[in-house]
């Protein structure tokens, strides 16, 4: 597919940065109310009109790749299309509320919450779900905050928590954040758990095991049942990474697998924007024996209406406030419109998607069956390098070099919001990066705003303000 | 039903756009003869049952969640306490809400993302400028976890020895529930030091501050909106013990308030959604910055300036290995999804106020809470502020009579405003409610 991004700027930069446009300095002493042993001196900032700042951010979105823009495959991040009336909810005037308000003048927020707060009971098959986490990490660090407080209120101390060696980068993170020991599970040959690296594994130290599935290679842990067993035998918990939720909804539920605790990726799997980075919303769900520690407060529903209460053994709060709202509708929004039958055909066809692109491309593809995503390998040529060259043929690559234990990896993942066309488009490119020679790789990409850009060099020199790039004139 | 999308089917989602053709077309590319064999889910924890979640239409939608949330009462708010808000000019509306920004992802691939990368880089900027520190990153989640990530980096440091983390008596419950929870799995312990008229008593302090102190936390504003004097002294007791003075603030404030790093501040943290996020129930926007020294130990994205193969200044996000996808559990933090796009509407408000504007809606911020003070201290029964200090948008209030029931009768009245304890109030005025003193003021008269 033919694409050039729009290209701004001069022989130096792609677009002025906004104190390159202006710089203001004013006396701040002068203008202030406050004696001046309270005050700043000055300050200095860009000072631009609203028509000058119009064309400097739509000038900048135009130099940005979106799920608008175009296929944007990246594995284990569901880049669904985000239905833009979930916006004109959330921008509800109604919804505008300070959260320190009385629960009696909040009864419209909170039936939202709570209704939110049922459907994804409902989908993973937990018993209560808390809202507050602002994110998936957050969520996986509520999770096993919740799982420590559990395991501590038996006076029962373990020092552990198993994570496969395929799991997400914040699996490691957020079970060392909370203070436990991260033992590394290998992944068995056929890229699921090892069944007796498990058992090995676990002991009286295990805390819980973080599992995602399917995995991050898409394939089904078909031995979920035994895996729970080996865990709950050893006095361990189950925890589920929602990432790859978008697979099974209505048709598997942690909740049915084994899990104790889950967090959600609403930003992934119910169709919120990813907004460049964030805001995302990581719920957790718990079954009835850790209901009473989850963070406070909770939405629960009394005669007539609906009040915040705190679990008894609350592990207290993970969020000033009560996380994302502004997500939070939105994904309460994306579910109501889809309900059962829509959730369902969503994780089909996101399946079938990734089936469809698997059959059509040309390159090994090691690990099966899967499902809503899948790993590519670039064999003898290097993943990332052809990621790039895939830029010029209008889309956005796959994930690349992750996970680890695949060669090159590329991990692949659709969604159902890509059409049949489409799909089609996007296995031409990568199937045309891959046969295109190794020059023509190694200096792309050409058609998008900026070249190559060498990133170890931007490291070895960080310049992370204009301020560092002033100095350095 | 009528006027719906043609790829819209009675049983499927709306947003994946397969004609039921293109279905059998692809499922027979695969050697499938329907979509319950694209499963590998074994029987035994297959779902067969229904959630029970009924479908409805956007407009069915819309309306239902507009009818629900006109539930909310329709009050005047007096609130803050680390949840601020300003006038939003639609501009950040429009442009931010532009679907290249708002349905794009982390900037893996830079070259195809510089605009989103070079946005980063400006909030980045704007927050060194208000901070004086060189190093910003491109967001946290909100000032509480910002101040968990704070407390935590000072943890890792070989500047800072020592486990204990002192924080001021006067501190948001959440912040202090929050900061509790960050460092749980560390060996850092949370203690308070003694207030002296709402700020810093800079003699407790440095009483309670020892070589086991590993960082000092103070803010200015403070929760109660008292504008702190001698933070330089505060700086020069985390010096003398070789603590770490964490400063927490907000992007207001920073535009009015003493320079952080001219009294040795070494982190700051806050609130940065102040600016560009309506009133969004608590959903915020954690700024954090700090020196050069600490920058390997910074948690979050970075967005750095490099060069591309054409030789142009391009940007991209760098010293990645602090981060969890590299580093797994030896990382910085775990944070992956933050709140970039928040952060591209604070920069983008911070742009459009300019200097001029910044400065002159942090002072509004000081006039209106003292003028508002004022007013409600004529009041029989009623003194305000209760600290004799400069005061920053809020203020607590002293009342005779139960605050519990002042508040609800200005509930009733259409006015809320926060309860502390049994005989303080406190109020929180800006640019957004300004207009509406005169009738606070009147209703509150009627409530005592």
């Amino acid at each position: 597919m033919n694409h050039d991004q729009a290209r701004y700027g001069d022989d130096e930069r792609y677009e002025p940065l906004l104190s390159e446009k202006d710089t203001t300095s004013v006396d701040v002493e002068e203008q202030s109310p406050l004696p001046d042993d309270l005050t700043r001196d000055s300050l200095e900032l860009p000072g631009l009109s609203e028509p000058e700042l119009a064309r400097h951010y739509t000038r900048l979105s135009q130099m940005n790749w979106s799920v608008e823009s175009g296929p944007y495959p990246l594995g284990s991040c569901t880049m669904k299309y985000n239905p833009s009336f979930t916006e004109d909810v959330a921008a509800d005037p109604n919804g505008a509320v300070h959260p320190d308000r009385s629960e009696a003048s909040l009864q419209g927020t909170l039936e939202v919450l709570h209704g939110l707060q049922d459907y994804l009971a409902r989908i993973g098959g937990m018993d209560a779900v808390t809202l507050q986490p602002p994110a998936g990490a957050a969520g996986e660090f509520t999770g096993i905050l919740v799982a420590k407080a559990y395991h501590e209120s038996r006076g029962d101390d373990r020092s552990e928590v198993i994570v496969p060696a395929s799991a997400h980068g914040t699996n490691f993170a957020s079970a060392a954040m909370a203070g436990y020991d991260v033992v590394e599970l290998p992944s068995g040959e056929d890229g699921r758990v090892d069944i007796e690296a498990l058992e090995a594994a676990v002991s009286e130290d295990t805390a819980a095991l973080m599992l995602t599935n399917p995995n991050t290679v898409g394939l089904f842990e078909r031995d979920i049942v035994e895996i729970a067993d080996i865990v709950h035998d050893a006095g361990g918990l189950l925890y589920y990474d929602g990432a790859n939720l978008n697979a099974l909804l209505g048709r598997a539920r942690p909740g049915d697998m084994g899990f104790d605790v889950m967090h959600y990726n609403v930003h992934k799997t119910f169709a919120t924007p990813h907004g460049g980075g964030g805001p995302g919303a990581g719920p957790v769900g718990v079954v009835d024996d850790l209901v009473e520690f989850l963070p406070s407060p909770r939405v629960c529903e009394t005669e007539g209406g609906y009040e915040l209460c705190e679990p008894e053994q609350t592990i207290g709060k993970v969020h000033g406030y009560q996380g994302n709202w502004l997500v939070l509708v939105k994904a309460y929004a994306y579910i109501a419109r889809l309900g059962d039958e829509g959730l369902e055909d969503a994780s089909a066809k996101a399946v079938l998607n990734a089936n469809y692109l698997a059959e059509q491309l040309d390159y090994e593809i090691p690990y099966g069956p899967f499902h809503h995503e899948f790993a590519a390998t670039a064999g003898d040529r290097d993943a990332a390098d052809v990621a790039k060259r895939m830029l010029d043929y209008g889309v956005h690559p796959p994930t690349t070099k992750w996970p680890e234990f695949v060669p090159e990896a590329m991990l692949t993942e659709p969604t159902e919001a890509e059409s049949r066309a489409s799909l089609d488009d996007l296995a031409a490119a990568f199937n045309a990066a891959m046969a295109d020679s190794i020059e023509d790789v190694e200096s792309a990409p050409s058609k998008t705003t900026a070249r190559r850009i060498d990133q170890a060099a931007a490291a070895r020199n960080p310049r992370l303000s204009w301020q560092a790039l002033d100095d350095e004139e | 039903m009528s006027n719906h999308n043609r790829h819209e089917r009675a049983q499927g989602s709306p947003y994946a756009p397969h004609t039921p053709e293109d279905t059998a077309a692809m499922l027979d590319a695969i050697g499938l003869e329907s979509e319950a064999e694209l499963f590998d889910v074994p029987a035994e924890v297959r779902f067969e049952d229904e959630l029970g979640i009924e479908p409805r239409s956007e407009r069915e939608l819309r309306a239902e969640l507009s009818s629900t949330l006109a539930k909310n009462d329709d009050l005047t708010e007096f609130l803050g306490r680390d949840h601020h808000t300003h006038y939003v000019p639609s501009l950040i509306d429009e442009l931010s809400e532009r679907s290249e920004f708002l349905t794009s992802y982390t900037q893996y691939q830079p070259e195809i993302t510089q605009g989103f990368l070079q946005a980063l880089f400006e909030y980045q900027s704007l927050v060194v400028e208000l901070t004086g520190l060189p190093i910003a990153n491109c967001s946290m989640y909100d000032a509480a976890t910002a101040l968990g990530e704070a407390a935590r980096l000072a943890g890792r440091v070989r500047q800072a020895s020592g486990t204990r983390v002192l924080v001021p008596e006067i501190l948001h419950e959440n912040k202090r529930a929050v900061l509790e929870n960050y460092v749980d799995g560390t060996d850092l312990t949370v203690h308070t030091y003694p207030m002296a008229d709402g700020t810093v008593d800079v003699e407790a302090l440095a009483e309670a501050a020892d070589e086991e102190t590993a960082m000092i936390y103070a803010e200015n504003p403070t929760v109660h909106g008292t504008i702190e004097s001698r933070l330089e002294a505060v700086g020069d007791v985390a010096d003398d013990v070789e603590a770490l003075f964490c400063l927490g603030s907000d992007v207001v404030a920073l535009g009015l308030l003493t320079e952080p790093a001219s009294v040795g501040a070494d982190v700051v943290v806050g609130e940065a959604d102040a600016l560009g996020l309506p009133t969004a129930y608590g959903m915020g926007l954690g700024l954090f910055a700090t020196r050069e020294a600490f920058l390997r130990q910074v948690p979050g994205r970075l967005v750095g300036a490099g060069e591309d193969a054409a030789g142009k200044r391009a940007y991209t996000l760098t010293l990645q290995t602090r981060e969890q996808h590299i580093r797994k559990e030896r990382a910085t933090s775990n944070i992956c999804t933050n709140q970039a796009w928040v952060a591209l509407r604070t920069a983008m408000h911070l742009a459009w106020l300019g200097p001029d504007g910044l400065v002159d809606l942090a002072s509004q911020c000081v006039r209106e809470a003292q003028s508002l003070a004022e007013r409600l201290s004529e009041l029989r029964g009623v003194k305000a502020p209760i600290h004799d200090r400069h005061h920053f948008r809020e203020f607590l209030v002293r009342t005779d009579q139960p605050a519990s029931a002042i508040a609800s009768d200005l509930e009733a009245s259409g006015f809320a405003v926060h309860v502390v304890d049994d005989h303080r109030l406190q109020v929180c005025v800006t640019d957004v409610n300004a207009a509406a003193t005169d009738a606070l003021v009147a209703a509150f008269e009627e409530a005592l």
